[in-house]
């Protein structure tokens, strides 16, 4: 009878407690639909993880070490950062830059909308905080979750699966987070300008040179994001070149789908209670919260500066889309827009710039990755 | 710690100006590349 019953004396509160977040991010996953393929995946295995003697997990018993599958993967695939990096390349090829090129200058709203991380680094360090793990929790802020992860594992955060969880329940949280953000620092006049959107041609080649050129660029200036940017940007090429669409479709689906499975129970490893339940957790919640705040606020006050001096003037809602999140805050923008006046569709242009929030949050983690490292 | 803090603020001010300078790069090849290829595709 022990050996059946005898694990339950392992039990520990805080390991309860972990399995009631587990069915939390669960729920989220499935009833509110808050970016489902990563939370189920990591709610399941916060569960998972957090049984007592879990097997799917590192186990040191005196009669040696048992290795966990999660554990295993974890080294193989994010340890490494090879899941990030994959997952990049599907990112990538299911990324249109089209918007974004035919309107080039957008690109300056996203990285504008990059100030929230560079402010969260600060706040995150003036709270005591390491710098490695203070640029971590920072990287919240590029509303991307491969970036985060790559960041946060490449400067071995202790607060890995805090800052993942975070990340991806603020993306899926953009409609609720960003609005309110918007309305406080925009006129309802603002918010009711106009855009025209004639669409431009784009030639195939320049389609195919912006990757290859992105790749370059980055790498001259941060040459440790140049696997994140080139990962990244070889996807986009595959989409783009027109002879590799098997390739481009297995990568968007197939791949995709794949890296995201394993990705979500991986992460998991690092949602143990002993690591996760800490005074540290809550204010990394409160962290995140405000590099979106900023985030938002960097990219609407650049786009009214913006105004000042331009003579057709843009909807400041747009710089809101360039926090990345691609492509939830685009449409964001666009309800927004239509909210005020229902003949203001600012969707393409609000693409333009999530887009190009995408690369600049890339380049921002790169820069992070450059400074701190 | 006020050392840490303003070595960060410094670090952090010079980042967000490397993902400006960088993207104000790519928007100057996006233009040249949209002059030099319009419509010959």
């Amino acid at each position: 009878m022990e050996a059946l019953f005898g694990n339950v004396i392992n039990i520990q509160w805080q390991q309860v407690v972990m399995w009631a977040i587990g069915a939390l991010l669960i729920y989220l996953a499935i009833k509110k639909q808050m970016e489902p393929s990563l939370l189920l995946p990591i709610g399941f295995g916060t569960i998972l993880v957090n049984l007592p003697l879990s097997g799917a997990v590192t186990q040191v018993y005196e009669t040696g070490t048992e290795e966990g599958i999660l554990d295993v993967l974890f080294n193989a695939g994010i340890a490494n950062e090879m899941f990030p990096l994959l997952l990049f390349i599907g990112i990538g090829a299911m990324i249109d830059f089209t918007p974004l090129l035919s309107n080039p200058k957008l690109m300056i709203f996203g990285a504008a909308a990059q100030f929230g991380i560079f402010f969260t680094l600060c706040l995150a360090t003036a709270l005591g905080f390491e710098i490695k793990d203070a640029a971590s929790i920072a990287i919240i802020g590029a509303a991307d979750g491969p970036t985060s992860i790559f960041v946060a594992n490449f400067f071995q955060s202790n607060y890995l699966g805090a800052i993942i969880v975070v990340a991806y329940s603020y993306m899926a949280l953009v409609p609720i987070i960003q609005p309110p953000v918007i309305r406080l620092v925009t006129t309802k006049k603002e918010r009711r300008i106009r855009m025209k959107y004639a669409e431009k041609n784009v030639s195939k080649t320049t389609k195919i040179l912006f990757p290859i050129f992105i790749t370059a660029v980055a790498g001259i200036f941060a040459p440790r994001s140049v696997a994140l940017v080139g990962f990244l940007m070889f996807g986009n090429l595959i989409r783009e070149c027109g002879v590799l669409d098997g390739l481009s479709e297995t990568a968007q689906k197939v791949l995709a789908n794949l890296i995201t499975l394993l990705l979500g129970l991986t992460v998991a490893t690092r949602m143990q209670a002993a690591t996760f339940l800490n005074v540290q957790t809550l204010m990394i919640l409160g962290l995140g919260l405000v590099a979106f705040i900023f985030d938002t606020v960097g990219g609407v006050l650049i786009a009214k500066l913006y105004n000042l001096f331009a003579k057709e003037k843009i909807n400041p809602m747009i710089g809101a889309a360039g926090i990345s999140a691609f492509p939830m805050s685009a449409r964001v923008i666009n309800k927004m827009g239509l909210e005020e006046d229902n003949q203001n569709f600012l969707l393409m242009h609000a693409v333009g710039v999530n887009v190009s929030g995408q690369i600049a949050s890339v380049i921002a983690g790169g820069m992070i990755l450059a400074l701190f490292a | 710690m006020i050392d840490n803090l303003s070595y960060v603020i410094g670090n952090a001010l010079l980042g967000w100006l490397g993902v400006f300078i960088v993207t104000i790069i790519l928007i100057l090849l996006v233009y040249l590349f949209n002059y030099l290829f319009s419509n010959k595709s």
